[in-house]
C-alpha cells in the first residue's frame, strides 16, 4: 500500500493578520540539517516591510491602550496554543537541526508565561514615586514606546524568537519582526499561532527573508521607535546602528550565549528597555 | 527702566506713580574671573598641548570676561587617559561610602559658594541672576546631594541586579544651563563608580571651570572629573575616543544624530536628551490666572533657551481672547535687561548666532503669515538681546510651530476638542515635554496616559529636581537623567 | 466676558451675579503662592522707596477695635493719623481711622477738615451674624455720626452654605445703607479655606456695588497674607476688564513691616497697575506699621538704622 501523500505548508508573511505572499513574488529555499529542501517561504521586499510597519503602528493606538491585564491574559493564551502546537514546533526545530527540539519548544512556551506575567509588573520595579522638593505630587510609569523592529537571532530559532519578542510586546508595543533567515519556518508557525490567538491584528508582523537586506530599511524607517539589533550580524553592525540616528531610534542587542538560562536570557529589563519613562507633575493644594 | 510707567500708561494717575525697580544690586566683586585657564586634567589646571585658546565673553555686553583653553585631540587624550587611571587604580574600587562623601563636599561646597557660581553663570551666560540664583545654582548642589546619597545604595537600586560601573563617560553639554547640566552628567557618573571627562558649551565654560576648583578642594582623587573646553572639535575628540565607555549628550537634535552614527557599532553606551517643540495646552477650565504664568515661565524662563520650553501655546478656542488678552498685558510687564539686575526677567540671549538663529525663524513667522506681537521693548545697545515674543494665527504647518527656536518666541495655535489638542500636541517628531492646565482631573490624566512626551507638567510648567526623572521620547533623546533612572544609563546591570 | 450680564448700575441683579459666581475662574494654589513670592522678591530703587513708604502712610487705616477702646485713646490716635511723625511736616497723614461704631463721634471731632477719613467697622462685626435689620441700622447710624467709609464683613455663614444669594443681597442692601459712604467688604479669608473661594467671594462682592474688598477683620489667626491679596487682586483686575469700573482691595491682619507694606504695593502695581497706586483705591488697614514706615523713611534719608524710641506711640 502506497502511503497517502501529505499535503504541504505554504510559508508566507504575517501582515495585519493576514498571511500575504511578498509583493515582490519572491520566495527563497530552505534547507534542514541534512540539506533537503524544507520550503520556499516569501522572501520579503522593502515594501512588505513598509506595509509590517504601517499596520504595526495602526494596531498599537488600540493595544497599548489596553489594559495590563488583558495584555497579560492575551499573552498568556499563546502560550496555551504553543502548548497545542507543541508536537508540530518540536518536528520544524528537528528538521531544522536543532540540537535540543523538546527542550527548546518547552523552554520557549515557558518563557513566553514568564513574560506575559510581566505584563502589570514591570510598572512596579521601574516605576517610582519622586519626593520633590516643593508642593508637588511627581511620579514616573513606563509606557509602551510604539513600534519596535526585531531581527531575530538566527539560532535558536524559536527560543531566540520568543525571548525577544515576548518581552517587547507585552508591555504594549506593536512589533515587525525579522525573522531568522536560515530557519524561518516556526517563525511562520508562529505566526500562525497568533492568528489563532487573541493578539490583535498587526500588533504582531512577522517576515522572512533575506536579514541583510531587511534589517537596513528596518533601522531607517522613520516611524519605527525602536529596533532590537540581535539578529544582526556583527560586521553589519557598524552600518545598522547609524542607520537608527534617523530618528533617534533606540536600539537594544541582546548578548546571550545561552538562551536556555534564565538566568541571562529573560529579564525585566529586557521589558524596561523598549518602554519609555514619563514622569507626572501636579502640584498639591487646597 | 523708568519707561515702564510710560507703557503702561493709562490715566493721568500714572504720571505721579515714580516706580522703578532697583537695578543691578547683585555685585560682580564676589567672583574673580582669572585672565586665562588651562584645561583642568588629572586635578590640575595644565595648558593644552594644541596652543590654542579662544576667547569667552559677556552677552550682555560682549566684552571678553576671559581666555579659555582649546583641547585638541591629543588633550582630550591625555584626558581620557587620566579618567582611564583614575578609574582603574582607586574611583572603581572604592567603597560607595567613600565616593558618597566627595560628592557631599562637592554638593556643600557648590551651595556654599553659590551666589560666586550664581553670578558667574549670568554673567557668562547672559541668564537673569534670579535663575541662576533661585533655580540653577539650588538645583545643581541638590543633585550632588541627591546623587551622593545613592553611591552606597546601588544594590537596592536594580532587583536582582548586580551594579557594575562602565569606566570612562565622555559627557558634553549645553550652554543654555551650564553649572545644572554639568550637576546632571557629573553626579550620577561619579555615584554609580565611573570617573568623567566633561565637555562644557563653547560659550559657557566659566562655571564648569570653577567647579574644576571645588573639585580640587574637595580633593577628589585626580582624573576622577577632567574638564576639557573647546567647540565642536573637542566633543566629537571625546565622543570618538576609544577609552570612552559611555557618552552622554545634552544639546541638539542635529548633534545627537550626529554623535549617534559616530559611535554606531563601538558598543559605547549613550544617553542623549535633545531638542523639543512642547505643547502647553491651555482648556478653558483652567485656572487662567496661574496658566498665564505657567505659559510665560514655560517660554519666557532663561530667554526660551530651554530644551523644554513650552513653545507651542494650544489655548481652547473658547476662552482663547481672554488669554490672549491677559498674556498681552503680561509680557509687557516682563524687564528684559540686565541679567546682574534682579527685577530682570528675561536677559540677554547667549550668543550672535543663537540671536540670529531666532532672528531668522521669527522673519520665517511673519513670511508665513502668523500675526507676531511683542510688548515695547527697550534693548540695550550692546549685546545680543531679542524682546519676548508671541505670534497668533499660526498653523501647524508654519516652522514657528514645528522648528525648536530656542528663544523667547512662543507660537499660539487654538483648538476645540481634548482629542484635537492631542492630535496636535503629538504631531511633531519631538517628545520631551507637555503642559495640561484644567481643572477637571480625569482630563489630566487621560491627556497624560496620551501626550507623547517624556515630561508631562499639569497646571504647572518648567519645574526641575534631582528626584524625578527627566528625558524625552521620540526625536528628543533617549535614556533619562534625574531619579532611579537616572542611574541606569552608568550602569552595567549583570544577573545575580 | 460678563457684558451680558444684566447690570443695575455698579450692582448686578442677584441672579446674574450668582451666575456669575459659576464662571470665575478657578485657581491653583500653588502657582499663586510662587507668584506671590517671586513677586516679594523685587527690589524697588531708592527714590521709589522713598516714594513708596509715603505712599504706604497715605493708604494706611489707621485702626483700634479694641473693646477697650475709649475717647481717649481715639483723641491721641487721631492725632497720631493727622501727624504721624510730629517732628517732621513732610511725612503726609493716613488715609482714614477705622474704629467701633460708638467712638466715630469722637473722631469726627478731631479728623474734622484734617482730610483724614473716619471709617467705621458696623454690621455685627467681626462676625456679620446679628439680625440683618439690626445690622443695616447700625451702619445707618455710624454714617449719621459722620463716618464716611463703612467696613462691614461678608456673611461667611450665607456665603459657605451656598446661599449666595443672601450673602449678595446683604451686601446690596449695606451699600444702601452707607448712602454716600464709601463700603469696603471684609471676606475674612481665613475662614473661606481655599483660593477659588476667595476669588468667588471677591467677585461675589464686587458685583453686590461694593467699593473696596478687603481681606481680613483682624480678629482670628489668620490675616493678610501675599497670596490670598494677589488673588483678590487678579479678581479685581478682571472685574475692571469685565465692568470698566474698578473695585479698591484693602489689606489688614498682621501687616507691621514697612516691608511688607512694600511687597504689597509691588503686588498692586504688578497686577492692578499704577491706576490702584492711590488711597482711593489701596489702602492697609494696620497700626504698628506706622511707626515702622516712619523708621524706614528715616533710616533710607539718614542712613543710619532707626530704633523705636525715637518714634511716639500713640
Amino acid at each position: 500500500m502506497m502511503d497517502r501523500l501529505d499535503v504541504r505548508k505554504t510559508y508566507k508573511l504575517y501582515i495585519g493578520g493576514a498571511f500575504p505572499r511578498s509583493e515582490s513574488g519572491r520566495s527563497y529555499p530552505v534547507f534542514g540539517a541534512d540539506r533537503q529542501l524544507l520550503a520556499r517561504p516569501a522572501r520579503a521586499s522593502r515594501k512588505d516591510l513598509r506595509d509590517a510597519v504601517r499596520a504595526a503602528r495602526e494596531a498599537w493606538k488600540g493595544w497599548t491602550m489596553q489594559t495590563a491585564f488583558n495584555r497579560g491574559q492575551v499573552l498568556y493564551r499563546v502560550a496555551e496554543l504553543l502548548q497545542g502546537r507543541r508536537a508540530q514546533f518540536v518536528q520544524e526545530l528537528r528538521d531544522a537541526g536543532a540540537p535540543e527540539p523538546e527542550r527548546e519548544v518547552d523552554a520557549s512556551i515557558d518563557r513566553w508565561v514568564w513574560y506575559a506575567g510581566w505584563s502589570d509588573k514591570v510598572h512596579h520595579v521601574l516605576g517610582t514615586v519622586n519626593p520633590v522638593a516643593g508642593p508637588y505630587f511627581n511620579f514616573t510609569f513606563p509606557e509602551s514606546m510604539g513600534v519596535v523592529g526585531i531581527v531575530a537571532p538566527e539560532t535558536p530559532a524559536l527560543l531566540g524568537l520568543v525571548s525577544r519578542l515576548a518581552p517587547a510586546v507585552v508591555t504594549g508595543n506593536s512589533l515587525v519582526v525579522v525573522a531568522s533567515e536560515s530557519r524561518p519556518l516556526p517563525a511562520i508557525t508562529l505566526a500562525e499561532v497568533l492568528a489563532t490567538s487573541d493578539v490583535p491584528p498587526g500588533v504582531i508582523n512577522v517576515l522572512t527573508g533575506f536579514t541583510r537586506e531587511l534589517t537596513p530599511w528596518l533601522a531607517s524607517h522613520m516611524d519605527v521607535n525602536a529596533i532590537d539589533l540581535t539578529g544582526v550580524p556583527e560586521d553589519q553592525l557598524d552600518e545598522v546602528e547609524a542607520m537608527t540616528a534617523g530618528n533617534v531610534k533606540r536600539t537594544v542587542r541582546a548578548r546571550v550565549d545561552d538562551w536556555f538560562d534564565d538566568a541571562v536570557a529573560q529579564s525585566p529589563y529586557a521589558v524596561t528597555a523598549l518602554m519609555e519613562m514619563k514622569t507626572v507633575w501636579h502640584p498639591m493644594g487646597a | 527702566m523708568g519707561d515702564e510707567i510710560e507703557r503702561r500708561d493709562k490715566g493721568a494717575v500714572t504720571a505721579t506713580v515714580p516706580w522703578e525697580y532697583a537695578a543691578a544690586p547683585e555685585s560682580k566683586e564676589i567672583v574673580r574671573i582669572q585672565d586665562r585657564y588651562g584645561l583642568f586634567i588629572e586635578g590640575r589646571f595644565v595648558d593644552p598641548l594644541s596652543g590654542r585658546t579662544f576667547e569667552t565673553i559677556n552677552p550682555a555686553t560682549e566684552e571678553t570676561l576671559s581666555v579659555v583653553s582649546e583641547a585638541g585631540p591629543e588633550d582630550v587624550d591625555l584626558a581620557v587617559r587620566a579618567a582611564e587611571k583614575a578609574w582603574e587604580s582607586s574611583w572603581r574600587d572604592l567603597p560607595g561610602r567613600e565616593r558618597a562623601k566627595y560628592l557631599y563636599r562637592i554638593a556643600r561646597s557648590l551651595q556654599e559658594r553659590s551666589r560666586e557660581f550664581a553670578v558667574l553663570e549670568s554673567l557668562n551666560g547672559g541668564k537673569p541672576i534670579k535663575e541662576s540664583r533661585d533655580v540653577d545654582l539650588p538645583l545643581a548642589a541638590a543633585h550632588f546631594f541627591y546623587y551622593a546619597g545613592w553611591a552606597d545604595k546601588l544594590a537596592y537600586a536594580f532587583p536582582n541586579r548586580e551594579p557594575r560601573p562602565l569606566g570612562v563617560a565622555g559627557q558634553v553639554i549645553p550652554w543654555n544651563f551650564p553649572i545644572l547640566m554639568a550637576a546632571w552628567k557629573l553626579a550620577p557618573a561619579l555615584a554609580t563608580g565611573n570617573t568623567a571627562v566633561l565637555k562644557p558649551a563653547e560659550t559657557t565654560p566659566l562655571t564648569a571651570l570653577l567647579l574644576a576648583e571645588v573639585i580640587q578642594e574637595a580633593d577628589l582623587p585626580p582624573g576622577v572629573v577632567n574638564i576639557v573646553t573647546g567647540a565642536g572639535e573637542t566633543g566629537a575628540a571625546l565622543v570618538n575616543h576609544p577609552g570612552v565607555a559611555k557618552v552622554a549628550f545634552t544639546g541638539s537634535t542635529e548633534v545627537g544624530k550626529i554623535i549617534r552614527r559616530a559611535i554606531a557599532g563601538t558598543g559605547k553606551r549613550l544617553t542623549l536628551e535633545l531638542g523639543g517643540k512642547a505643547a502647553n495646552i491651555v482648556f478653558e477650565d483652567a485656572p487662567i490666572d496661574q496658566a498665564i504664568e505657567g505659559i510665560v515661565n514655560g517660554i519666557y524662563f532663561n530667554q526660551g533657551h530651554v530644551c523644554c520650553a513650552g513653545s507651542r501655546l494650544l489655548v481652547q478656542e473658547s476662552v482663547f481672547e481672554p488669554v490672549l488678552d491677559k498674556l498681552k498685558e503680561r509680557l509687557g510687564t516682563l524687564r528684559v535687561g540686565d541679567p546682574l539686575d534682579k527685577n530682570t526677567d528675561v536677559g540677554a540671549i547667549n550668543s550672535a548666532a543663537q540671536l540670529s538663529r531666532i532672528k531668522e525663524l521669527v522673519e520665517s513667522g511673519i513670511q508665513e503669515g502668523a500675526e507676531i506681537y511683542q510688548p515695547e521693548c527697550h534693548l540695550p545697545e550692546r549685546g545680543f538681546w531679542f524682546c519676548p515674543t508671541l505670534f497668533t494665527g499660526v498653523s501647524q504647518s508654519h516652522r514657528i510651530a514645528r522648528e525648536e527656536i530656542f528663544g523667547p518666541v512662543l507660537s499660539i495655535l487654538t483648538f476645540r476638542t481634548p482629542e484635537e489638542a492631542l492630535e496636535k500636541a503629538n504631531n511633531t517628531p519631538y517628545g520631551l515635554s507637555a503642559g495640561v492646565w484644567t481643572e477637571k482631573g480625569s482630563r489630566i490624566l487621560w491627556m497624560t496616559q496620551r501626550l507623547r512626551a517624556g515630561v508631562i507638567w499639569a497646571n504647572t510648567f518648567n519645574r526641575f529636581d534631582p528626584s524625578s526623572p527627566f528625558g524625552g521620547y521620540k526625536e528628543s533623546g533617549f535614556g533619562r537623567e534625574g531619579g532611579l533612572h537616572g542611574l541606569e544609563p552608568y550602569l552595567d546591570l549583570v544577573p545575580r | 466676558m460678563a457684558t451680558d450680564i444684566e447690570r443695575v448700575s455698579d450692582q448686578f441683579s442677584s441672579s446674574s451675579a450668582v451666575a456669575l459666581l459659576g464662571r470665575v475662574p478657578s485657581v491653583d494654589a500653588v502657582g499663586l503662592e510662587e507668584r506671590a513670592a517671586s513677586l516679594a522678591k523685587r527690589s524697588i530703587k531708592r527714590e521709589s522707596k522713598l516714594w513708596a513708604l509715603d505712599l504706604a502712610i497715605r493708604c494706611v487705616d489707621l485702626t483700634t477695635l479694641e473693646g477697650s477702646d475709649t475717647p481717649g485713646k481715639i483723641v491721641a490716635m487721631c492725632a497720631k493719623a493727622v501727624r504721624p511723625d510730629p517732628t517732621d511736616p513732610s511725612i503726609p497723614s493716613v488715609a482714614a481711622v477705622c474704629l467701633y461704631p460708638a467712638l466715630v463721634p469722637v473722631a469726627v471731632g478731631q479728623l474734622k477738615s484734617t482730610g483724614v477719613h473716619v471709617a467705621s467697622v458696623a454690621g455685627s462685626f467681626p462676625s456679620g451674624l446679628g439680625p440683618l435689620p439690626g445690622r443695616l441700622d447700625e451702619i445707618r447710624a455710624a454714617v449719621e455720626m459722620g463716618a464716611d467709609e463703612i467696613d462691614i464683613v461678608l456673611n461667611r455663614s450665607a456665603f459657605l452654605a451656598g446661599r449666595y444669594r443672601q450673602a449678595f443681597e446683604e451686601i446690596v442692601a449695606s451699600k444702601e445703607a452707607c448712602g454716600d459712604a464709601h463700603l469696603k467688604t471684609i471676606l475674612e479669608i481665613g475662614e473661606l479655606g481655599s483660593y477659588d473661594v476667595i476669588r468667588r467671594a471677591s467677585v461675589l462682592a464686587m458685583a453686590a456695588g461694593t467699593d473696596f474688598i478687603k481681606n481680613s477683620t483682624g480678629k482670628i489667626g489668620v490675616g493678610a497674607t501675599l497670596p490670598g491679596a494677589l488673588c483678590m487682586m487678579e479678581a479685581a483686575r478682571d472685574f475692571f476688564h469685565q465692568t470698566g469700573r474698578r473695585v479698591g482691595v484693602k489689606v489688614a491682619g498682621g501687616v507691621r513691616q514697612a516691608k511688607q507694606a512694600i511687597q504689597y504695593l509691588v503686588l498692586v502695581y504688578e497686577t492692578l497697575g499704577a491706576e490702584w497706586m492711590t488711597p482711593d483705591r489701596f489702602r492697609i488697614g494696620a497700626s504698628t506699621l506706622l511707626n515702622d514706615l516712619l523708621m524706614q523713611i528715616h533710616k533710607e534719608r539718614s542712613g543710619a538704622y532707626q530704633g523705636p524710641d525715637y518714634f511716639t506711640i500713640d
